[in-house]
């Protein structure tokens, strides 16, 4: 495509905007309601699951192993372990190691009445995390066929619980960007038919003259785009200002739960945000616009 | 030049509109096609520019026939045929330079071809001053000299023109007839439906008469033969 007529398919489609300035607006209007909503979704869920995912770190099987078992045999076990697929970190806890804990946590100043005795002499332990907690199932099966393991501890209701709450989100936050992706580009589908209707008379003077099905398409196509990208853009700046100020209200309201509430900070949110945002205002713009076109335009 | 071969067009509606049309008009003639309303002048010219299809019978302009011309081959023939009509169909929002550049630009000519090929187009209709006028300030005569430079700035073999004078004033209607004939004299062939017969009689060329979708007449240096 020439320079000259490429300036002259953005000139013309900038002109269609302005054309139809009551639908342009409506239409910048919807999609921009559907791309703010799409990014509150957005930042929900990605904060919601950065707290799914921070609580399957903690997420963690134990095993013990059989009374008298040797030191080498706990490493062979801790290899083991280590080249499955679903763990992502291993830590061994030893049984003085086991007792310490115990003793801090739960004895305090009755310590002394066990003396020098640990109770927990056979009580060394692997701790394992997950990759997935959806995958500890599967894990557990595996460490109970394992020789030399005596008990395997699982915390299967936190496991299915937040792995289904994953999936739930996901289901719905598809449901609704799909509903409003439809609603936008019926929305812009309705205004690119406008502006063919309003020049009319010109794309049937365009066809006489020999212009290409390209050249008379491409200007309600550029609109489409344009309306698309701007729609898109304005909420970002939008969301951009209210993400900062809704995390600190948060923060103060929800003092109590500051060590579960832990949020991502606008820039690791926009990093994704941004090019999804914008590719899905221009992908509604494209798409509405391209099928008007198509079928109102048969040149 | 054109050709058509027992050319007929039926509207879903009823009558045919063109009824076995036969008629071959050589390259650089000057040619006009009268005929009451509802004769089928304008049904030709439509067929002849593709926007319309013949129900059947063949028709061949400049050397192409329509009959086997592909959907995307239509723009690329519209090149070879300059269209001039009653109402002149000009861009209102646009000035006389950019109304004939928007022929250039839209089968993507360089800026420069542009450039140089539109004020020329505009010396040759006389509206080299107008260049920045808007179709609003000009007179119906003026304005179809824009339409007919926009028609011949791609420089098609070709001119079809429907009615017009139609919408002129008989000095007006003279000075496009003259430019016409100017037109034609550098060659190009020129096809004129018009129902002004005090000038197709002055101007003893080439006239086709039609009348209820059939030519009735086809004389080479005539005169209208039948009043409205």
């Amino acid at each position: 495509m020439r320079i000259s007529t490429l300036l002259y398919t953005i000139k013309q489609g900038l002109k269609n905007i302005f054309r139809n300035k009551v639908f342009s607006l409506a239409t910048v209007a919807t999609i921009a309601a559907c791309v703010f909503l799409f990014s509150l979704f957005y930042s929900v869920i990605v904060n919601f699951q950065n707290m799914v995912m921070k609580a399957q770190a903690g997420v963690a099987v134990t095993v013990f192993f059989d009374e008298g078992i040797s030191d080498e045999r706990i490493q062979e076990i801790g290899d083991l372990i280590k080249q499955r697929v679903e763990v992502s970190n291993i830590e061994f806890i030893s049984a003085e190691e086991a007792w310490d804990s115990f003793k801090e946590e739960y004895l305090g100043e009755y310590v002394d009445t066990f003396g020098d005795d640990n109770p927990l002499e056979d009580c060394a332990s692997y701790e394992i995390y997950l990759n997935d907690v959806s995958m500890q199932d599967s894990l557990v099966k595996y460490l109970e066929t394992v020789d030399g393991i005596s008990k395997v501890n699982q915390s299967a209701m936190a496991a299915t619980m937040l792995s289904s709450m994953n999936s739930l989100i996901a289901y719905v936050s598809l449901a609704i960007i799909l509903i409003l992706f439809l609603v936008s580009v019926f929305l812009i589908s309705n205004t690119v038919a406008m502006g063919i209707t309003v020049r009319r008379e010109e794309i049937a003077i365009m066809k006489l003259i020999g212009a290409t099905d390209f050249v008379v398409r491409a200007p309600f196509v550029i609109e489409g785009l344009i309306l698309g990208l701007f729609g898109a853009a304005l909420p970002l700046i939008a969301v951009y200002f209210v993400y900062n100020r809704v995390i600190g209200y948060m923060r103060e309201r929800f003092e109590a739960l500051a060590s579960l509430l832990q949020f991502l900070t606008v820039q690791e949110v926009f990093v994704t945000l941004v090019p999804v945002a914008l590719i899905m205002g221009a992908g509604i713009g494209l798409i509405g616009s391209y099928f008007t076109v198509r079928k109102n335009l048969r040149v | 030049m054109i050709i058509l071969d027992n050319v007929v067009k039926t509207y879903s509606t009823g009558s045919p509109a063109l009824d076995g049309i036969s008629m071959h008009v050589a390259k650089g003639e000057f040619v006009f096609i009268m005929g009451e309303s509802g004769s089928g002048k304008s049904t030709l010219i439509k067929l002849l520019t593709k926007e319309l299809s013949p129900t059947s019978g063949k028709i061949i302009v400049n050397n192409t026939d329509l009959s086997k011309l592909k959907h995307r081959n239509i723009p690329k023939f519209r090149r070879s045929v300059g269209c001039v009509f009653q109402d002149f169909r000009l861009l209102k929002d646009r000035n006389v330079y950019e109304n004939v550049a928007f022929a250039q630009l839209v089968i993507q000519k360089s800026a420069k071809e542009i450039r140089r090929n539109v004020p020329a187009m505009l010396s040759i209709v006389n509206l080299a001053e107008k260049y920045k006028s808007f179709p609003r300030e000009l007179s119906g005569g003026e304005q179809q000299r824009v339409a007919i430079a926009r028609a011949l700035v791609n420089e098609p073999p070709i001119l079809l023109c429907d009615e017009p004078t139609g919408n002129l004033d008989p000095r007006n209607s003279w000075e496009i007839m003259k430019l016409l004939e100017e037109i034609n004299e550098g060659g190009t062939t020129v096809v004129v439906v018009t129902h002004n017969s005090e000038i197709v009689n002055a101007m003893q060329k080439r006239v086709i008469t039609m009348k209820r979708g059939m030519i009735v007449s086809d004389e080479q240096r005539g005169g209208y033969i039948y009043e409205d």
